[in-house]
């Protein structure tokens, strides 16, 4: 409900949200340039008053009753009320003893999809133009397992698994996504020619969830002919969606084609409903606190977060300042080529947005 | 093209189709195995796999009866046929009889399916060996092992394992290790950095398939397979092209590589040169070129002007 004012001339300000239509969020800043990156997002934010409160956390590991390494009691709470996620990059220190942040945060929330969509940004120059994809990974089980044995000295196994119910989700999510983002096809990645019974039940539970989804196109193609063909004319590609370990490759493949994880955002969808998003890059300590961090990446993942709320609005209107600000070129960081400090990048952005209102 | 640039090579025909063996088992033809392994050289072209004929995958069949343990592609970007990149010159080294290739499957219960990835010493240490000797023998500079051993601790972890010790050995040469996303990501961004690449069988079926792609496509990519008992196999890896067949309209380009890429095998470095020179040089010119190149000359066309190229150098 907006506020009315009985005088003509008084103005209702745009940015008078009642209580209720404030959405927190939980933000994990990380680390290294994790925090002035995320600083850069928040204050984008605010220009682009975009109904958002954050609720900072912190989510390194710390070990749990029964000596289990767990995140922090106050971090999980936030998520599971908030539901929604932003995150920065974490530093998975060698000798820390805990295993892998990302890995504990993927099983403490359930996160069963990783979602990438890939977009060409006019003014970065790659090999390609015209990319817009999206990798759509199952990641839970497959090739990741981690259940591995010495069958005998020198020969070791390692065992994927893969099940009708994960499979099951990940299509059903693929479809979904296709359907709410007005994309025309899905494609399964596999190799089911070879591993003809776990690719074949992923592949098989694909095309049953295809049915119920008649007005999207569902297609089906072998990994190596995917790769062949994605950097031959990736704008033949839609949406793609595959097993874990496969997942893991074409993502990257796919950032690397519109620019690197410096400009590719990324979204992690788990069970009850939560959603993280994050930058993918790493920490780059070599940087941290020089004001010198390009921000894009943990940018278009927030926006990607609007998207996922329903937010198509504040969304379209922070993606464009951020694209008009890259295509541009007058205020770019470092890696993009130019000169400007994290800080200037983000104000020029945070301008662009305002200048839309 | 070998018969006009005077390449000392007699060719023996041989047809592979399988044919039921004593036992039942599914086998290549007894003339075609004593040939191959008389001769211990092979050129192939590619070969169709009829869903209904019953017998495995020909090239599987080819694989395990000369124990093919390594493919190698040489992928280097052809002046005058464009693709996005320039100034690649990388060698794909996929080890090719284990890894996640092993066919061992079960459902555990019902609606789970295990797949086993197979990773022994032996296959990795042979496959990591024939990737340092190329590299010594080719001039090439760096060894890259691709791997997911953060993930794959153990099996990862050994054929890694493997491949620093026999790095060991070869200290002109220069190793490195890197996630196998990592290369795909630096790979579609900055292929130069490459040299040459070694890792299991699944990353090697996709990254030879990604990188053919970087110089446009298996048209024009080489080929060869090695295996035990000095065998090598060279072949072009694209389809058999039915819709084109017999019709004077094919690129042999990919063959033709192939058969270069066995000259250099064999040691014959001057007709390799000589005959891989007059290939490029005819695609560079972009007078005779098959549809596929972007031209509009026949098979025996494009051929004919190699030859002449051929011809003229001598």
């Amino acid at each position: 409900t907006a506020l009315i004012s009985s005088s003509p001339r008084r103005r209702v300000e745009s940015w008078f949200r009642p209580r209720r239509g404030m959405q927190t969020v939980t933000l994990i800043p990380g680390d290294g340039i994790g925090p002035e990156i995320s600083t850069a997002v928040m204050k984008i934010f605010e220009a682009a008053k975009a109904p958002i409160q954050w609720e900072e956390k912190n989510v390194t590991a710390i070990k749990g009753p029964g000596g289990k390494w767990i995140i922090p009691p106050e971090a999980k709470e936030s998520m599971d009320k908030n539901k929604i996620g932003l995150k920065g990059p974490l530093k998975t220190p060698i000798a820390a003893g805990h295993p892998s942040m990302n890995l504990l945060l993927r099983k403490t929330f359930d996160l069963y999809a990783n979602v990438r969509p890939c977009m060409s940004i006019e003014g970065y120059k790659t090999p390609y133009t015209d990319v817009d994809l999206v990798t759509i990974r199952e990641n839970t089980e497959g090739e990741y397992s981690g259940i591995e044995h010495t069958i005998v000295d020198g020969v070791v196994q390692s065992i994927k698994l893969i099940t009708e119910d994960a499979s099951r989700k990940i299509a059903e999510y693929a479809f979904e996504y296709a359907k709410n983002n007005q994309r025309a096809s899905v494609t399964a990645v596999h190799k089911a020619n070879i591993m003809r019974m776990s690719d074949g039940l992923f592949l098989r539970k694909c095309r049953q969830v295809a049915e119920n989804y008649r007005d999207i196109k569902f297609t089906e193609m072998y990994l190596d002919t995917v790769c062949l063909n994605m950097v031959q004319d990736p704008t033949q590609f839609d949406v793609l969606v595959m097993p874990n370990l496969y997942g893991d490759i074409l993502s990257d493949l796919c950032a690397g084609l519109i620019g690197g994880l410096g400009v590719t955002p990324s979204g992690n969808i788990g069970a009850n409903n939560v959603a993280i998003f994050e930058s993918v890059h790493g920490t780059a300590p070599d940087i941290a606190g020089l004001d010198l961090a390009n921000p894009t990446a943990l940018l278009l993942s927030a926006v990607m977060m609007l998207r996922h709320m329903g937010m198509h609005d504040y969304s379209k209107k922070i993606e464009t300042a951020c694209f008009n600000t890259i295509r541009d070129k007058k205020v770019l960081t470092g890696d993009l080529g130019g000169k400007s400090k994290c800080s200037e990048f983000t104000a020029e952005i945070c301008q662009r947005v305002r200048d839309m209102d």
